[in-house]
């Protein structure tokens, strides 16, 4: 009777290929699959910490420290990784889509590169930037005998340094540093939990990270003066080598859904000087409601039950 | 009046030194991303600072820096929450890459393009209904519901002018299999649509009353299903060979359009530059039977078949408004 079964000339040969895109069979793996699609809006983006197949001291430290400032939303790797980021991504790329992050850092110690740090990002689980720093001098956390800011706490990001505006591989770079270290996207933040600051400053190839903690102090008026107090680590980067992101994808991977970008509201414009123009549109207004000047003579008696009252006030 | 005023520029003054001032002044401005809590300074660095004492420029200024962008945040909305003070953020302007990308909108079924077309519009079903006959709440479709009643059933009638010794928990469950084979061949052709891919012609779906033209069709099928496709296979005496089966072969006039031949040695040319992964397609259906029997005979040996004495005739309801299945390509939605 039935043929979908059974039948020789099998409808379903042409979809051998489709076959691989089966359904979940669970609700928790459906769950999963659910998570780990792309969204509107989403999720913060978690940073794996890989070490490489020989680090130094300084260069471990530094993944430590690093995975303290990222924390809740990183991944430490215990173990080794033989790989050279730079020079093949299959392995790194592996590591993201096992593990839905799309930010990493690699630490490795080489003769030709001692102290090296890797930093990137990936879109779509394929490098997107990635740029190669040398570790010239460190100081760890632990070296600075003074109080942490609270765990996840959104750091505030500082940058200066002219080669941050000029030069296109820095520009990238301040752009992959606010991605990595800016943490969740919120609505709402609470005044007093503002307490880490984060500075990268640029100057001849260098890059200086300062992390600081906040200090509010009365200042007189509402708003607070700010002291800072440094807590590390504090680390002296120099450029090497980066690979950056075609335009055509970087493009790509910047582009903005269309319901994320806010509705074109009807009818009410601002001029330069930030005022609200809006055009009303009225009904034709009628003239025999409108309320003229009040006056004593034109008020209406109803009855005399009402001049009493009034007369017998005037009498009090 | 003089002295009034005096005194009390006095107390302001007094005040100000008291404290440390929250004013910075920078050449030119900060910019300054609140829904990041970013800053970024454009001022040109002091080089000579830099390199003889670092720590201390640098902690300067990035006091400065953060008593600007503090300025800015305090100047946000603030709202109770809780008996903390939050600032309400804006939105963040620095434009940073997506994680994966944009989502697409999922690709309409047939049937909802269809359900578009003609205006019909979902009706809402509850999840549970009332089940008179065990006096509760039972789940409308899935497990424990009453879509699968047939296949618990202890006794089956049998319908008038039956095979007695047709079993029908077999049919039943038989017929319950094929539903969901159904079900899943049409998600494969809703897939091959959204992809753009080759959408094969049906076949033949079930009905309960074929037609002439649907058994003539399921003939011919039956005819061509061996391994030399049909060529042994005897046909009935006084049958009629077949019209209209297989792909009719054209072709082209020798000379004529130029543009369609040149369009058609570009879609070779294109299809040999392709370099898309290419399926084995008879690797893929070979694993594909494997699994289906492993998985026949994992549910035969889960469930032994039931005794099957007793039953009872009563002539089972036929849906007679079924639609008469014609031999074209509209969409057969026969009830069951």
């Amino acid at each position: 009777m039935n043929h979908f079964m059974s039948s020789g000339c099998h409808p379903l040969k042409c979809y051998a290929a489709l076959y691989c895109r089966r359904k979940p069979k669970t609700q928790r793996s459906k769950r999963y699959l659910e998570s780990r699609e792309s969204k509107l809006t989403e999720n913060t983006k978690t940073a794996m910490f890989i070490r490489g197949g020989r680090t130094s001291e300084v260069v471990s430290q530094t993944l430590k420290d690093m995975y303290f400032l990222k924390k809740p939303d990183a991944v430490m790797f215990q173990k080794k990784n033989i790989m050279r980021p730079l020079e093949d991504q299959t392995s790194l790329e592996f590591l993201s889509d096992r593990n839905d992050a799309s930010l990493f850092m690699f630490g490795s110690h080489q003769k030709k590169r001692p102290n090296n740090v890797v930093i990137g990002r990936f879109f779509d689980f394929h490098v997107l930037d990635m740029v190669e720093l040398g570790i010239e001098k460190y100081k760890s956390m632990q070296e600075f005998h003074v109080g942490k800011f609270s765990l996840g706490s959104k750091p505030c990001l500082l940058f200066a340094g002219e080669a941050f505006e000029n030069e296109p591989e820095y520009q990238r770079l301040k752009n992959l540093l606010i991605d990595f270290f800016r943490g969740p996207v919120i609505e709402n933040i609470r005044l007093a939990g503002l307490e880490h600051v984060l500075l990268f400053t640029t100057l001849d190839g260098k890059i200086y990270l300062r992390n600081y903690k906040v200090q509010m102090k009365k200042s007189g008026s509402r708003t607070p003066r700010i002291e800072l107090e440094e807590i590390g680590p504090s680390v002296d980067f120099s450029m090497r080598r980066t690979r950056l992101a075609s335009d055509d994808l970087y493009k790509r991977a910047r582009q903005q859904p269309k319901q994320a970008k806010p509705k074109k509201v009807k009818n009410i414009n601002r001029d330069p000087f930030g005022s609200k123009l809006g055009r009303i549109h009225m009904e034709k207004q009628d003239l025999d409601k409108l309320q003229t000047r009040k006056m004593k003579g034109l008020k209406r008696k109803t009855s005399d039950n009402t001049d009493k009252k009034v007369e017998a006030k005037k009498v009090r | 009046m003089a002295d009034l005023v005096e005194s009390v520029l006095q107390k302001a003054a007094e005040k100000e030194s008291k404290y440390k001032s929250i004013e910075v002044h920078k050449d030119i401005d900060l910019d300054i991303d609140a829904g990041n809590l970013l800053a970024v300074d454009p001022n040109p660095l002091d080089a000579k600072k830099l390199r003889e004492k670092r720590d201390e420029y640098l902690i300067s200024l990035a006091r400065d820096n953060t008593q600007l962008l503090i300025n800015r945040i305090w100047e946000l909305p603030v709202e109770r929450v809780e008996g903390t003070i939050v600032a309400k953020l804006p939105a963040p302007k620095t434009i940073l890459p997506r994680e994966k990308p944009i989502p697409k909108p999922k690709p309409e079924t047939k049937w909802q393009q269809y359900a578009k077309l003609k205006g019909i519009q979902n009706k809402k079903k509850a999840r549970k209904v009332w089940d008179d006959e065990i006096k509760d709440w039972r789940p409308t479709w899935g497990y424990q519901s009453r879509v699968n009643d047939e296949l618990n059933e202890w006794v089956l009638e049998v319908p008038a002018n039956a095979d007695p010794y047709e079993d029908q928990f077999g049919k039943a469950k038989k017929a319950k299999t094929e539903r969901v084979a159904k079900n899943e061949l049409q998600r494969m052709r809703n897939i091959a649509r959204a992809s753009k891919l080759k959408v094969p012609g049906v076949g033949l779906t079930p009905t309960d009353t074929p037609s002439k033209d649907h058994l003539s069709k399921a003939l011919t099928l039956a005819k061509k299903s061996t391994a030399s496709v049909g060529k042994f296979t005897d046909s009935l005496p006084k049958e009629k060979p077949v019209k209209n089966t297989g792909k009719k072969r054209k072709f082209e006039p020798n000379v004529g359009d130029m543009s369609k031949e040149k369009s058609a040695q570009l879609d070779i040319l294109s299809k040999m530059a392709k370099a898309g992964p290419t399926v084995n397609v008879t690797k893929a259906m070979k694993q594909h039977m494997l699994e289906e029997e492993q998985q026949r005979q994992k549910t035969n040996s889960e469930r032994p078949k039931k005794a099957k004495s007793i039953k009872k005739s009563i002539k089972r309801k036929q849906g007679k408004d079924t639609k008469r299945g014609g031999g074209g390509k509209g969409k057969r939605r026969g009830r069951k």
